[in-house]
């Protein structure tokens, strides 16, 4: 077993080498992981809003559902998705299986939930706050929900990087729907799992510590527009 | 405004990371599904790239146990099955999946120990014998467990030696139900004992002190076979570049590929193909 400082400076070398099969691993995870939370957001945003405002029957249950999809292990996201797409399954003309398209899908179920859920608790509490206000304005429903979600912008920022996160990190369902295909469906996660069964533990450990460092940069950029947005904010 | 601004840009932002994207998208691809041993082994990307610049055909694969990717093929997810179980395989294309099963290439199985060799079974050639003494004392094994074709030919020799595994699973016999990879990483971990297709241990990175403790057995015989997956079962398979590659790797040619592709200096897989 190498030593730690052995394995730094593997990761070092492999991003200052530049390796034209590495950056395209980091390209396609980027690319995969950023269209399926924009995904999630689009749907989960809308969604976690319009539960967190109001209040309708079976609303306890929905919610319930919700925080028990988070939980969702990605291994049976990718069976279930895997089910769809194979050829023999009820998608199957589209041909989506082992692309990328196949894994953008199972990474939007996965962290879906996540977002909705998230997104329905930043929203309740605020719409608390904002009842009395909404009710003797007469807001409509529509820019009560569009007023929430504009307010809540930067709680929404957490919850996306929230998803970020889980999408990221997962191997489970883009091992399964993506085959990990060299060049077409391979990317950090399943390379990490390829290189560990391969027994280079050194290789996996370093293409991990670029998994997180890319984590590190996003979130520290998220945080940056924030940042900035919220000085413009108040100026 | 802002809110629309806002949409719009995320609406905008999702469009450009899902439609675009580096120009992968080649037409003319196929996906063979097939097995760790010959990916891991790197005796893909060896090959491949000389497919690929004789033909311009793009070959995608699909690396999961032998049972796996049988099933896969079966739901018509492949176009070619590349893989180390004769019967499993005859059953598939007896079962209208597959067109006709050609032998390929093959190698041979090792038990791999720890150096200790609790079983003192090091050096030992026949297979039943070395694994009735591993039974007998209670050693440690750590079994694919996954229905792949190891797996299945490790099952196929414990039968053999007259062992039952099951009544010692989870005691000695230690079933990890997942890739050779994984369970060598395993196993070495537990020092148990191990068996492995001879070319995933060669390339192998984390041996550890571990040594080939069996070996040679004509029991441990490796046969890797290629199926043209059958497009009247499943008809979104690409049969004639599919066919082009099942005939380049059982050409001279890709015959010669496959025996001239070395880790560290042993041949991992020797060609056979009539």
């Amino acid at each position: 077993m190498e030593s730690f400082s052995a394995i730094l400076i593997e990761a070092v070398e492999l991003i200052v080498s530049w390796d034209p099969d590495v950056i395209e691993i980091i390209v396609l995870s980027l690319r995969v992981t950023l269209t399926a939370v924009a995904a999630a957001c689009l749907i989960g945003f809308p969604l976690g809003a319009i539960v967190g405002a109001f209040r309708f029957p079976m609303r306890n249950g929905v919610i319930v559902a919700m925080n028990t999809l988070m939980g969702l292990p990605p291994v049976v996201v990718g069976l279930l998705v895997y089910l769809m797409l194979s050829a023999s399954g009820p998608m199957g003309v589209l041909g989506l299986l082992y692309t990328p398209t196949a894994m953008i899908v199972a990474q939007t179920i996965l962290v879906t939930p996540i977002v909705a859920a998230l997104t329905r608790q930043v929203i309740e509490d605020l719409y608390n706050e904002y009842a009395e206000q909404f009710a003797s304005l007469g807001v409509r429903p529509l820019d009560r929900v569009l007023a929430l979600l504009w307010d809540a912008r930067y709680s929404l920022l957490t919850v996306a990087l929230a998803g970020f996160g889980r999408a990221v990190a997962e191997v489970g369902a883009v091992i399964i729907v993506g085959g990990n295909i060299n060049h077409v469906t391979r990317v950090m996660t399943t390379t990490i799992a390829l290189e560990t069964s391969k027994g280079n533990l050194q290789l996996a450990l370093a293409l991990g510590l670029i998994l997180l460092t890319i984590a590190v940069i996003v979130n520290g950029l998220l945080m940056a527009i924030r940042g900035t947005a919220a000085r413009a904010a108040y100026v | 405004m802002f809110r629309r601004n806002f949409l719009g840009l995320a609406t905008a932002g999702l469009l450009a990371l899902g439609l675009s994207g580096p120009a992968t998208a080649q037409d003319d691809f196929i996906i063979v599904q097939s097995t760790t041993s010959t990916q891991n082994s790197g005796l893909f990307d060896y090959i491949l790239p000389m497919f690929r610049d004789e033909t311009g055909i793009d070959v995608r694969v699909v690396a999961v146990g032998t049972g796996q990717a049988i099933k896969n093929a079966e739901n018509g997810d492949g176009d070619v099955l590349f893989v180390h179980a004769k019967a499993s395989e005859e059953k598939f294309v007896a079962g209208g999946n597959g067109v006709s099963r050609s032998d390929v290439m093959y190698n041979d199985f090792v038990i791999v120990g720890p150096p200790a060799d609790p079983a003192g079974v090091t050096g030992m050639s026949d297979v039943a014998a070395a694994m009735s003494k591993i039974a007998e004392t209670e050693s440690p094994f750590a079994s694919r467990g996954d229905d792949s074709g190891t797996h299945k030919a490790e099952l196929r020799l414990w039968k053999d030696a007259g062992i039952d595994v099951n009544a010692a699973s989870g005691g000695w016999y230690r079933e990890t139900g997942s890739g050779m990879g994984a369970t060598l990483n395993t196993g070495t971990g537990m020092n148990a004992y191990i068996m492995t297709d001879r070319a995933t241990w060669i390339s192998f990175g984390n041996k550890g002190d571990y040594q080939i403790a069996i070996e040679g057995d004509e029991k441990m015989f490796n046969q890797y076979g290629i199926i043209l997956v059958n497009a009247e079962k499943h008809p979104n398979v690409k049969t004639e570049s599919a066919q082009q590659f099942v005939d380049w790797v059982l050409s001279d040619a890709g015959q010669e590929a496959i025996a001239s592709y070395k880790v560290d200096g042993q041949q991992l897989f020797f060609p056979n193909a009539k």
